[in-house]
């Protein structure tokens, strides 16, 4: 099972290799890690993508909260929340092959952000169902380079963590 | 403007530091020179880890953080299996390391060792000081994080650049850290829980850890077992929370712990476990405790509420104010028959004490020893069998047993004694380890005629690392491997060499008078057990 974790951490050095040395230590699977400074410069928001059972996911919160640089811990509901996650692919192919490609990003209203002879550079931000989904349609033809950034997610509706 | 040595050595005098226990190196001369100015104590270690050790058996007496200090690369690095022993057991610590100048970190330079990267799984929290002006802000902090909540090592790794920069000395204002607020008092809806829990159980045991002692709760705790007639057992680190001599005392639980602890838990129908972590040691099959019983966990860290023990009532907080809380409420006195039906098997008991045809029995000597000491002495037990022999003989009455629970470091015992003695000068401290252990820590005894600390050492020797051998005895077909100590030194030998009186005895018919003869010297001395290296730890 999937949970999303927002931590909100002190924005200063060492706080990201305490807690992703806290996982590797207590053996927990992170999918996913991506952070970004807040609208508070002092603070920094890390979203976490941890695979595993209610256990896991109440020892990774406890462990979170008890480092001295977390301020907030908050599991979030997977169904109150809007998740978006940015993708780069970078898909080798020949001219021929362009106008398929232009209209698979068309139809997952991604967007070609880079083009040359051989090479389009596509660019997309959505759930990470879609970014998969995305990967999966351009699998047939050559991808050479995929950039992730990992899921980030907001509570919906005025709930902050 | 002062240094940032000069800064931290008044901090460190404003917190009321009486001795640092360290050992010098290049990055950490400009501390030490100022050092020589100031009213604190430098109890010069003769390695860096016993620095830790001794700041820790002092901490643990004194109920403040004991501060250590070492210099960068070796010397921090030898640091931290101390701060990994500190902080298994919850002792706050204070651990100064000196690093290379700041404009040469990550270079790789002479001496130069990552010891925050390297220490982090085992420090509650540390700093790298970037800035000779965060310096008193950074100390206070340390001090308020090592000994505030679940209490803790805190490693503070001081470029000696920054310890010659200077600053404007101010005082620091109250420590605010939004990050790190400990609940002290328990939430009243989990107290009515537990009150409810006590008044419908029949069969009630509370299994106290090392927590009570931080949270410093032992009176009540007491007062709690005793006015709800409520039996207890200990985990290693709880030994000694209530007297081990109490009629509500059933002993240490666990793999090592004896039968009726044991069974006292797997009986009962409610345990409430107080400021324990409940690891392997303590409870071999976690589950199976849980399938009958309902559990109470009250702890100061909520990260080890539900970590290795389901728990249906977890209570969060202080152990000392969680026990008055619950006392306020008035739970239901428990009648006789669970504490007789408990104590009548405790009496039961048989306990080895026969005396040897050759050699010490261990079991029984550790018992007359801490019979014969003061009802306050503080016992440290080192790691292997001596510390299971400790643990099941010895009488903690008032005083303290001190020993390494959670890491299981040799060598702890007399380095811990000696921040124990110099903690409490007027109690008597006694440290028993074994011949394997105590080669671990023997450089120590110069630390201890250095500075004239009248501690005891007990060494049971059976020229085998005894705890291993019975391993390798059970489980491995009796291979001895790896465990002859031979080449050991003559121990009242090498103590004479120091300058220290010492006897060695081999039959419990000397036992009486060579504890007197060691409890009446004045100052340190030195004690051999010959015991036979078939002696088991049960």
């Amino acid at each position: 099972m999937k949970h999303t974790i927002s931590v909100l951490v002190e924005n200063k050095a060492g706080v990201l290799a305490r807690i992703s040395g806290l996982f590797a230590r207590r053996g927990f699977n992170i999918d996913s890690l991506a952070v970004g400074i807040t609208e508070d410069k002092n603070i920094s928001r890390i979203t976490l993508l941890v695979d595993g059972d209610d256990y896991i996911a109440e020892q990774v919160t406890k462990q979170l909260n008890k480092q001295i640089d977390v301020i907030k811990v908050r599991k979030l509901d997977q169904e109150e929340i809007t998740r978006r996650e940015l993708v780069l692919v970078k898909v080798k192919m020949s001219s021929d092959q362009r106008g398929e490609i232009i209209d698979i990003v068309k139809i997952m209203q991604g967007e070609i952000v880079d083009i040359s002879h051989s090479t389009l550079t596509v660019e997309m931000s959505d759930k990470p169902e879609k970014i998969d989904l995305l990967i999966d349609l351009l699998t047939p033809y050559n991808i050479v380079e995929v950039a992730r950034t990992g899921t980030i997610a907001l509570q919906k509706g005025a709930a902050i963590v | 403007m002062i240094t940032g040595a000069e800064a931290i050595v008044r901090c460190l005098e404003n917190e009321g530091v009486e001795f640092i226990f360290g050992y010098p190196g290049a990055t950490v001369c400009p501390l030490y020179d100022k050092l020589t100015k100031s009213s604190i104590k430098h109890i010069l270690v003769r390695h860096e880890q016993h620095a830790g050790h001794e700041a820790s058996g002092y901490a643990r007496i004194k109920k403040r953080p004991g501060v250590c200090m070492t210099t960068s690369g070796p010397g921090a690095t030898n640091l931290i299996t101390a701060l990994a022993t500190a902080y298994m057991d919850s002792v706050p610590l204070i651990a100064f390391t000196g690093q290379v100048s700041s404009e040469l970190l990550g270079r790789d330079v002479f001496q130069e060792a990552d010891i925050t990267g390297a220490a982090e799984p085992f420090t509650k929290y540390s700093y790298l000081v970037k800035n000779a002006a965060d310096l008193p802000r950074i100390i206070k902090e340390a001090f308020h994080i090592a000994s505030t909540g679940r209490p803790g090592p805190v490693l503070i790794d001081i470029p000696v650049n920054v310890q010659t920069d200077k600053l404007d000395f101010y005082q620091p204002g109250a420590v605010e850290l939004r990050g790190y607020k400990p609940t002290i008092k328990g939430h009243a809806g989990q107290i009515k829980r537990v009150l409810r829990a006590i008044n419908n159980a029949q069969k009630p045991v509370i299994c106290v850890g090392g927590g009570i002692f931080a949270a410093e709760g032992q009176k009540e705790l007491m007062q709690f077992s005793e006015s709800i007639n409520i039996p207890v057992v200990s985990t290693m680190m709880g030994i000694g929370a209530i007297p081990t001599v109490h009629p509500l005392y059933m002993g240490m639980l666990g793999m090592h712990g004896k039968s009726i602890a044991n069974r006292a838990i797997s009986d009962s129908d409610l345990l409430i476990i107080i400021g324990a972590r409940v690891s392997d040691r303590a409870v071999l099959l976690p589950a199976n405790v849980s399938k009958n019983t309902k559990i109470v966990h009250i702890d100061i860290d909520p990260a080890e509420i539900g970590k290795n023990l389901d728990t249906i009532i977890p209570v969060v907080g202080d152990a000392k104010e969680i026990l008055k809380q619950v006392m306020e409420e008035e739970p239901e006195r428990k009648s006789d028959e669970w504490t007789g039906l408990l104590k009548a098997s405790r009496e039961k008991l048989t306990l080895d004490y026969e005396p040897r045809k050759e050699g010490i029995n261990p079991k029984a000597f550790v018992n007359l020893l801490s019979r014969t000491l003061p009802d306050d002495h503080i016992y440290c037990a080192d790691v292997g069998q001596n510390q299971i022999w400790s643990a099941g003989n010895c009488e903690v009455r008032s005083g303290r047993f001190l020993t390494s629970g959670g890491m299981g470091t040799m060598g702890y015992s007399i380095p811990a004694a000696i921040g124990a003695k110099l903690a409490a000068p007027d109690k008597a401290v006694v440290a028993v380890c074994g011949d394997g252990s105590f080669q671990m820590q023997m450089m120590e005894l110069a630390t201890i005629c250095q500075n004239n600390v009248d501690i005891k050492i007990v060494v049971m020797k059976n020229n085998k690392l005894g705890l291993v051998k019975e391993i390798q005895k059970n489980a491995y077909k009796n291979n001895e491997s790896g465990v002859d100590l031979t080449g050991s030194p003559d121990i009242v030998a090498l103590a004479a060499a120091y300058g220290i009186p010492g006897r060695s005895i081999d039959s419990m018919d000397a036992a009486d008078e060579a504890i007197g003869e060691m409890l009446s010297n004045k100052g340190v001395f030195l004690l051999e057990c010959i015991v036979d290296e078939n002696e088991s730890s049960m």
